[in-house]
């Protein structure tokens, strides 16, 4: 048994979260609780003062995130987040505006919004809970479903391509992409730590385990062997040719991981005079 | 011209300009200082005007992917203190009814003016319309309670968007002007007062500290919460689920029957301070012309033509045409003959005031794409008399 002088009450991000509010709503081995777990610590250590940050989300598991964050916090409506946080960093451009979402949210539904907040680059951190299926609902098909998945609307198999969100992110010009899973939790906080710093629009695509919604069907097993799966297939490789980082987790293909782009671009409304 | 202060937000003195125009200028008088918009047809003038004017007085243009993003973007603005805005027209004002929904759920000021054409659907982009009145009430699901004026001139496009602002800001909510592509590019003589003339209601701020209140609790009589602000250090949480006066989201029937009755008191049981109208020669009238916008126009003039024949008529013109002033119908109900109702559609204003009357109610109705002529409203007057 420790010494009582080392027993710890709290939790060191307590006063981050709306203790209030917990316990969460996702399911067991969902991968939002170290994400979010990672977000708040790189809020924390980020040097900007929790009264500047603002956290807003869509609609759907990820979207509930905001709601257990204790900052300034927007849950709005599917597929909108991005242009509700556009007012928000436009409006008052001393407040550091992530956007916290999922794959289906920021890439079917809001897909149009991400498209231009990047080729503008607006001054936004976008995180994106890659689960590969909409969860909320109970598991349907998305954009990022790989091809050949079953879900509850493929149950023959996706007869879709998956969209390969790093890739895209990188052809539009954003100023920092990277992925990481909620396995690679000192990573993921560290690629979190580096989009505050960075000034435009920044990506971070998370792969998350959804052994309810996805896994289930596509024998993924649970929350822990997906994380076990990312164990084992995961290779980081900051330099990848991003064409050839699509995820297909049914098969032994690698799924690379890294800090894949890293650039300076002026933002929106900047340009240069001369 | 008497020369009389101005400012660059308010630029005092007599103009000549269109009513899109004429609305832009409002807005800037109102303070407005972020707009985001989508070009549409016949709105456009007023982000063109905007983009010139807004960096002009410190504010932000932003011309957005789509009508969705626009509201949105609005809406996210207005969380900073900032007061904002968007116009559009029919098929915009269609994109934006989800997000007008979040608008009205999370409390949220801002002035969506609707610039209506001739619809449903493409319709008839560069001529007017007036059918988007039950949208406006009605166009995103749930229940809620509009504001929405329906200017008549230009003057009135400047007007009634200040007074959209302060309405949006009083009662924390979106706010509507329904201009018709008539008044909108139409170019009148509009005056605009001196800046400390143009009045302005601001929102409330809450009275406590961060960590001391309960955001979303209606303490006043008027059921209107007040408003901190993104960045005040209130971690405020605000959602379009059904949220508790903490902001926070709760599944229960009887939450959300306290939240959708509060949104809906805060207008209906305010509606006397809101409505407006203009009421014409109807002191010793037989038949009143019911009325809005651009259709008051052709109604003014069938009503003079009437009088001069001896024919005692007058015109009862919805200045708001939400809240609708039902109450006001049905006391001149006692003392007329018949009603008629003047409007670019198919009978939406007219079914309203079937609900406040038993007298006959003589339509005259026009699909869109033309103002209604003077003598057609003659002659459903001679019908009614």
């Amino acid at each position: 048994m420790a010494p009582a002088g080392n027993v710890v009450q709290v939790h060191p991000v307590d006063h981050l979260l709306r203790y209030d509010r917990l316990p969460h709503i996702w399911c067991p081995g969902c991968g939002l609780g170290p994400t979010m777990n990672c977000f708040v610590q790189a809020m924390a250590d980020s040097g900007i003062p929790l009264e500047k940050h603002v956290i807003v989300s869509g609609i759907g598991c990820t979207g509930r995130v905001p709601g257990y964050v204790n900052i300034d916090s927007f849950h709005t409506t599917h597929g909108r987040a991005i242009p509700f946080a556009t007012g928000i960093k436009l409006a008052n451009p001393e407040l550091q505006v992530t956007v916290f979402s999922g794959d289906g949210d920021l890439f079917s539904i809001g897909g149009n919004h991400i498209l231009h907040a990047a080729r503008r680059n607006i001054d936004l951190n976008i995180i994106c809970v890659n689960n590969f299926n909409y969860g909320m609902t109970g598991g349907q098909c998305g954009p990022t479903t790989p091809k050949g998945a079953k879900t509850s609307t493929t149950p023959k198999g996706n007869p879709e391509d998956a969209l390969n969100l790093v890739r895209l992110m990188a052809s539009l010009g954003a100023v920092y992409v990277a992925r990481w899973s909620a396995l690679h939790v000192r990573q993921l906080e560290k690629s979190m730590s580096r989009a505050f710093q960075k000034k435009g629009l920044t990506f971070i695509e998370v792969l998350a385990p959804c052994p309810i919604g996805f896994g289930r069907p596509n024998d993924l097993g649970e929350g822990l062997d997906e994380m076990h799966l990312y164990q084992e297939e995961c290779i980081v490789d900051d330099n990848a040719d991003l064409q050839d980082c699509s995820i297909d987790l049914r098969s032994h293909k690698p799924l690379v991981l890294g800090n894949f782009v890293d650039i300076e671009r002026a933002t929106y409304g900047e340009w240069d005079e001369a | 011209m008497i020369q009389v202060a101005s400012t660059p937000a308010v630029l005092t003195g007599k103009h000549f300009m269109n009513g899109d125009i004429a609305c832009a200028e409002g807005a800037l008088a109102a303070g407005v200082q972020f707009f985001a918009g989508y070009p549409i047809t016949p709105s456009t003038e007023v982000a063109e005007h905007l983009a010139r004017r807004l960096p002009e007085v410190g504010g932000r243009f932003i011309q957005m992917e789509d009508e969705i993003a626009s509201m949105n973007c609005i809406l996210g603005a207005s969380w900073t203190g900032l007061r904002t805005m968007t116009a559009t027209s029919g098929p915009g004002f269609s994109l934006m009814q989800e997000n007008i929904g979040l608008g009205m759920f999370t409390e949220t000021p801002c002035v969506v003016v609707n610039v209506m054409r001739g619809g449903p659907s493409t319709g008839l982009p560069t001529l007017i319309g007036q059918a988007d009145v039950m949208q406006a009430k009605w166009g995103s699901h749930g229940d809620y309670e509009a504001i929405a004026y329906a200017p008549s001139t230009p003057q009135e496009m400047f007007d009634l968007t200040i007074k959209a602002f302060n309405m949006a800001d009083v009662y924390r909510q979106p706010v509507f002007v329904l201009g018709d592509e008539a008044v909108g590019h139409l170019t009148e003589r509009v005056i605009i007062p001196e800046a400390s003339a143009i009045p302005y209601m601001p929102r409330k701020k809450p009275p406590f500290a961060p960590g001391e209140g309960r955001i979303y609790e209606a303490v006043d009589d008027d059921l209107v919460p007040p408003m901190p602000l993104v960045g005040e250090g209130y971690r405020i949480h605000v959602t379009g689920l059904t949220h508790d006066v903490r902001g926070y989201p709760v599944t229960s029937a009887e939450v959300h029957d306290v939240l959708v009755r509060r949104l809906n008191d805060k207008i209906r049981l305010n509606a006397d301070k809101i409505m407006e109208w203009e009421s014409y020669l109807l002191d010793d009238a037989d038949v009143c012309v019911v009325t809005f916008g651009s259709s008051a126009r052709s109604t003014r003039h069938a009503v003079n033509v009437a009088r001069a024949q001896g024919l005692k008529v007058g015109m009862f013109r919805l200045v708001t045409v939400w809240p609708f002033p039902g109450a006001e119908i049905a006391r001149l109900s006692d003392r007329l003959k018949a009603f008629v109702v003047a409007e670019v559609n198919l009978g939406q204003v007219a079914t309203q005031v079937q609900r406040f009357t038993s007298r006959p109610v003589i339509g005259v109705h026009h699909g869109g794409g033309e103002i209604l002529r003077p003598e057609t409203i003659m002659a459903a007057i001679e019908e009614a008399t």
